[in-house]
């Protein structure tokens, strides 16, 4: 195997874990916290955004050998708000009730710099099918980012979770969790974590006397 | 120095980009159009649904509803499908029940609340003069503080409320008042700890009802019947 | 909606901060906040390019209303920031060289700074007329600045504080960004 083939699945794993969008490139960030009130809106916002990606990065990629240089960055945004265009009208048409809770943010997922990013680093250099497939994987580490986010703030912040009344109605409900500053917090809380399990793992290479490093 | 004049070796010649750039242009548009076009019907579908849902709730003796407009110059106008909002005008629905007999008018009422605006649907009964009731149509206050002024009963409570078209305006402005300092049929009780939202409930109800209810008083006779 | 002109900057400068509150612009807030020479400009150019976006977000919805072409929006939208964003750069280039290179990256990046687009899209949604727009993005730019000059100043100051390294770095500012936006809250109400 030559070593410049990368093979799907780690094209796929690489968005989902080791270049996850919310907690390793901390980019779009807007809809990570506006969002995660709840782990339903968290959980549509990630479907939404990874649609949005996958199609765009497809596109993107089948069309990479004819956009000009000069006007690229145009024409991946162009790109990007057909589509977003797009899921904004397919959410209407499925609920009203998630389009008025993800309010704004949809349409904001055009200036998400996840996807110009990923168009410009990667789709816009390889072939349709291992772009779209790191697309995918990129879509879903954000979608496991939001909900992580979104689980634990909806838990914390109104004792549910998708919904479903985990502590009884005699719970406490810590409701800064689903304002802002909550929002700020349990993201800074999870980077923290990453960043101590980093750290640990670092410590038990340099351990074993350094080694390969297998990432 | 010839490099000023040189033209780079790569660059994209005109035509070539105008052509590309077209033919994105072209294909996206086409994306959109067909999304638009696939959804429309679902999308009003639900968006009447909501609006069904929304009125009944808040006039229970409705079983259908006409939209109307009621214009600046005074005069009402059915809505026609997908019809924006003229300017100065003010939208509301007729509910009438199953004899086909006016049961109230709901109207939409919007304020700043503690975070974003609340949008309210409120009820009106033309013979009483009284807003009898309200529903939250979209607000993303406090959990547990503000989206209380559904279910606390002593907010409820203030309902109905007097609502007189009396010329231009109404007889009395409907405000909200500190908890425990209502003594007007016409103010209404604030939740104690949920001002800024109890509040954004009053405004929202005095800012539709003073555009609203004057125009309707001269009507009320043509409305009474199902058109 | 009929608030006044006071009200709707008094809310999007603090009581609606965009950054702290309503969670707009964060990129920029998170990347560009280090330094108070750097967070400064930012804001007033993105200040400006709120502005313009407004003002042509303002006139193109006027146009797409009228033919009836909502659908084309927010693409018609993006263009036009993406538009002015090239505008701004080509004014800093040529009359302030040097502040274009200390902006470097992030001057480019104001095209995908949530702040802009939701300006527009804000404007719309809440279907002001044209001096709230203008008010509106003015209060809103003004609030991004205040928002990116704070962070910058404490974050300047936590350099030379010891802070365990585990924290560094997102963490500690996405803290940092919680306790500003806890202390926002207090200007609840504030616009009436």
């Amino acid at each position: 195997m030559s070593q410049t083939t990368v093979s799907t699945w780690e094209e796929f794993m690489e968005g989902v874990w080791r270049q996850n969008p919310v907690f390793v490139m901390v980019l779009g960030m807007c809809p990570v916290l506006a969002v995660t009130v709840s782990g339903i809106n968290a959980l549509s916002m990630g479907v939404a955004t990874a649609f949005v990606l996958v199609c765009s990065c497809g596109l993107i990629s089948l069309l990479r050998k004819m956009i000009p240089k000069e006007v690229r960055i145009a024409t991946y945004i162009v790109i990007i708000a057909t589509f977003v265009t797009v899921v904004d009208y397919v959410i209407q048409a499925v609920s009203l009730a998630l389009y008025d809770a993800l309010g704004a943010f949809i349409q904001l997922i055009v200036v998400n710099c996840i996807i110009l990013g990923r168009a410009e680093a990667h789709a816009s250099k390889t072939p349709p099918l291992p772009a779209m497939t790191n697309a995918l994987g990129m879509g879903i580490g954000f979608t496991i980012g939001l909900l992580a986010l979104g689980c634990v703030r909806e838990i914390l912040g109104a004792g549910t979770l998708f919904g479903v009344s985990l502590f009884g109605t005699g719970f406490q409900p810590w409701v800064v969790m689903v304002l802002p500053p909550g929002g700020f917090f349990v993201l800074g809380a999870w980077l923290l974590v990453f960043a101590a399990w980093e750290r640990r793992k670092q410590r038990k290479f340099a351990a074993q006397g350094g080694g390969v490093q297998h990432v | 120095m010839s490099d000023a004049t040189q033209i780079l070796p790569d660059m994209t010649p005109a035509t070539a980009m105008i052509r590309t750039l077209g033919l994105i242009a072209a294909i996206c548009g086409l994306i959109i159009v067909a999304a638009y076009q696939g959804t429309y019907s679902a999308v009003q579908e639900n968006k009447r649904i909501a609006v069904e849902r929304a009125v009944f709730k808040v006039v229970p003796a409705a079983k259908s509803i006409v939209e109307y407009f009621a214009l600046a110059d005074g005069e009402l106008r059915k809505v026609g499908a997908g019809e924006m909002v003229p300017v100065g005008a003010v939208k509301f629905y007729a509910g009438y029940d199953e004899a086909g007999k006016l049961a109230g008018i709901a109207a939409e009422g919007a304020a700043k609340g503690y975070s974003d605006f609340v949008r309210i649907l409120f009820s009106w009964d033309p013979v009483k003069n009284q807003v009898t009731g309200f529903s939250v149509v979209a607000s993303r206050e406090t959990p547990g503080i503000g989206d209380k002024i559904t279910v606390d009963k002593d907010f409820l409570a203030n309902f109905p409320l007097e609502a007189k078209p009396d010329g231009k305006a109404l007889a009395h402005e409907i405000r909200t008042v500190k908890h425990g300092s209502k003594t007007n049929p016409w103010e209404i009780d604030a939740i104690a700890g949920a001002t800024i939202t109890s509040r954004a409930v009053g405004k929202a109800i005095n800012d539709t009802a003073q555009m609203l209810l004057p125009r309707l008083a001269p009507h009320l006779e043509e409305l009474k019947e199902k058109p | 909606m009929s608030e006044s002109v006071a009200q709707i900057f008094i809310n999007a400068l603090l009581a609606n901060n965009f950054v702290l509150a309503m969670f707009l612009g964060l990129c920029p807030f998170l990347g560009v906040s280090g330094k108070l020479d750097t967070a400064f400009p930012m804001g007033v150019a993105t200040t400006f390019v709120m502005l313009v976006a407004s003002l042509c977000a303002y006139g193109l919805n006027v146009l797409l209303t009228t033919f009836q072409l909502e659908f084309l929006r927010l693409i018609s939208y993006i263009v036009i920031i993406a538009s002015a964003v090239q505008l701004v750069e080509m004014v800093l280039k040529k009359y302030s060289p040097a502040l274009f290179r200390a902006l470097g990256i992030y001057l480019p990046l104001i095209t995908t700074n949530c702040a802009v687009l939701g300006v527009a899209l804000f404007q719309t949604a809440r279907e002001y007329d044209f001096l709230q727009s203008l008010t509106f993005a003015i209060g809103g730019g003004a609030g991004f600045t205040l928002a990116l000059v704070l962070m910058a100043s404490v974050r300047e100051r936590l350099q030379l504080s010891a802070v365990p390294s585990v924290a560094q770095g997102t963490a500690l500012s996405l803290m940092l960004a919680g306790i500003l936006s806890l202390a926002f809250m207090g200007f609840a109400g504030l616009g009436g």
